[in-house]
């Protein structure tokens, strides 16, 4: 591998390193650990944890710090917020009255009734029960997949994906991207979850084959999507601009003003904590895991 | 098709139910969505004659009237019927039938009850979701091709904590406030009577109400008290971070006071489903980002019309079988709105 300037930055500065600070759009590898000898923390501001060497810090002892639990409530009211767009078409109202269709063109297509709908949670972690929680007082019946059953939790489990689809009208993405999630959302789940199922992701946008998704949505296969992450960000596929049935979302699920705030809170709480010895906010913990 | 089957009655010995106008579930689904065996509709506005004249040609034979919110029922209308004993009304709203009259005469109204109470919630929920986090403000940014372009788009606001003010808490108010509850925000409410039972914070005015709330939620009745209740002095205590959401009826706010506010920035932003002279819209709106507007189909899904339908078809062969009706309007309850 040749030396990157990033590289020649980090052996300049190596023995003073004592913490990183990253944010999820920027990979640290087990290569770029290795230049420096005595990191103690990573601070990572983002959602998930894919983009960290995690074996590497566990074997060298390096600490992690994340966003815990801060984002969650953000990302269940937006994912909610897509559910309902998609179902009663309310950005399609909203277009429809900007161009001046109501007075002349009358009805406006219906909607469909989210009290009733079965809801499959895709990974019931903090942000799915966030996302169980609102969409109950809808009326709403809660269904999930997680790589392990929850005793404490009343819902359906459904330790297979593909019969998760089966028995869902919705299926929400609130998984970590893994080796197991990695397009667990191929095409046989997407038909099972069929024509009038509606798919959403606040997660990771590698949990969902893409192009097979797409591929359904063109053909109907399946009733809509509502999705804040992208393959290729900010690029999106043209071919989404002009569907009715999907609503896009420029990867903000996450951040609203109030909650930008709270992370810097975190973050210096975080580092501070770690220079005064003291436990950290929000520590990952590595056995949870693998 | 209504059923043919020769133990009921013939077509000409079925009373007769008046439909004024074109209701909009007949557009949708047809002109057979509310038949029955047990009745048949005279539908005036596929006569020639102008109304008053329809009107005086079948005045013995109608005891019963299916109105929707665009076909008023007027002291006029009621005055040359004089065998009306019914108004069945597919609307969640009452304000365009003259419910002052129908008590004097001892005519019945049956309304929607509560069928629409969980899509209207829903609608608010949305509206507001949306406004904070500027969901189809961004789904537009995105189709546009703008996020390549111009980067990121702004931060919304956050809805847990903040505080949500529901003006009027019947059926829909309560069902908002349900939800709004799970996403963290705290509820006050005014209202007509104070609810004992409520867990709520009550303010006896909307002034008050608006003064201490970041989202202000209009869920009322449109009555001659509440005309334009939401009005420069209310927008004004709601304040520059305040939200309006409007599913209820246009003319409870003074939408002329409105549209300055949001262009001016004098309010964060407005949710909204109804305006006051639809379907006309003030095309001041259509150039803001923080404005989310939808043709006032708040209601508008498969399965409340199908409720709908029942609903509609259930009350009137009740009163034709001299049964109860299944969702009787207490008039004594009612306030009037004089249009």
């Amino acid at each position: 591998m040749g030396i990157t300037t990033q590289d020649q930055f980090l052996t300049a500065h190596a023995h003073s390193v004592q913490a990183l600070l990253l944010s999820g759009t920027h990979p640290v590898t087990s290569d770029t650990l290795r230049l420096l000898p005595s990191p103690g923390l990573i601070v990572t501001t983002s959602a998930g944890l894919n983009h960290i060497d995690l074996p590497e810090c566990q074997r060298r002892g390096i600490s992690i710090a994340g966003a815990g639990n801060l984002y969650s409530e953000d990302l269940a009211d937006l994912a909610v917020g897509l559910l309902i767009d998609v179902l009663r078409k309310i950005s399609v109202a909203d277009r429809y009255i900007r161009r001046q269709l109501w007075p002349s063109k009358g009805e406006f297509p219906l909607g469909f009734k989210l009290r009733g709908k079965q809801v499959g949670i895709v990974g019931l972690g903090s942000i799915g029960l966030e996302v169980a929680k609102r969409l109950e007082a809808f009326g709403c019946n809660i269904l999930y997949n997680s790589r392990r059953k929850k005793p404490s939790i009343q819902y359906p489990y459904y330790s297979n994906i593909l019969e998760l689809a089966k028995n869902s009208d919705v299926l929400i993405i609130c998984c970590e991207l893994t080796e197991q999630t990695r397009h667990m959302i191929n095409k046989e789940v997407l038909l099972a979850l069929g024509k009038e199922g509606v798919i959403i992701n606040v997660g990771h946008s590698a949990v969902i084959d893409e192009q097979e998704m797409m591929g359904c949505l063109m053909r109907g296969e399946i009733g809509g999507a509502g999705l804040d992450v992208f393959e290729k960000e900010p690029d999106v596929p043209k071919q989404l601009f002009a569907l009715d049935n999907v609503v896009l979302s420029p990867h903000r699920a996450a951040h609203s003003q109030e909650t930008i705030l709270a992370l810097r809170d975190l973050v210096v709480g975080n580092f501070e904590a770690f220079f005064s010895n003291k436990p950290l906010l929000t520590p990952v913990i590595m056995n949870q895991l693998f | 098709m209504a059923p043919h089957n020769n133990s009921y009655p013939s077509q000409h010995d079925l009373p007769n139910v008046l439909i004024l106008k074109l209701p909009p579930s007949f557009v949708i689904f047809g002109e057979h969505f509310f038949d029955s065996a047990k009745f048949r509709f005279l539908k005036a506005y596929e006569s020639s004659l102008p109304l008053p004249q329809f009107l005086l040609a079948h005045a013995q034979s109608v005891q019963a009237i299916l109105s929707s919110g665009g076909a008023p029922v007027t002291a006029d209308t009621i005055c040359l019927l004089p065998n009306l004993r019914l108004v069945v009304t597919t609307s969640q709203g009452l304000n365009h039938i003259d419910l002052s009259e129908c008590r004097r005469r001892g005519i019945a109204v049956a309304g929607a009850g509560t069928i629409f109470s969980a899509d209207c919630a829903d609608s608010v929920v949305e509206l507001l979701i949306d406004v904070l986090r500027k969901v189809s403000a961004a789904n537009r940014f995105v189709k546009q091709g703008l996020w390549s372009s111009q980067g990121d788009y702004p931060l919304g606001s956050k809805l847990g904590g903040k505080r949500v003010g529901i003006v009027g808490l019947g059926n829909i108010g309560s069902e908002v406030a349900k939800r709004l509850e799970a996403f963290g925000c705290s509820i006050s409410y005014n209202s007509r009577n104070k609810k004992p039972s409520v867990p709520y914070a009550f303010y006896p005015n909307v002034g008050e109400l608006a003064a201490n709330c970041d989202a202000l939620i209009i869920c009322c009745a449109l009555t001659d008290e509440t005309y334009h209740l939401i009005n420069k002095e209310v927008l004004s205590a709601l304040g520059k971070d305040g939200v309006i959401i409007n599913i209820a009826r246009g003319p409870i706010v003074d939408e002329k006071e409105l549209v300055r506010c949001l262009v001016e920035g004098e309010i964060r932003g407005a949710g909204l489903d109804v305006f006051e002279h639809e379907p006309d819209v003030p095309h001041e709106l259509f150039a803001l980002d923080n404005v989310v507007m939808s043709p006032h189909n708040a209601v508008f899904t498969r399965e409340s019309f199908e409720d709908l339908r029942k609903i509609v078809v259930g009350n009137l062969e009740a009163f034709f079988s001299n049964e109860p009706l299944l969702t009787a309007v207490n008039l004594d309850d009612q306030p009037h709105f004089s249009g």
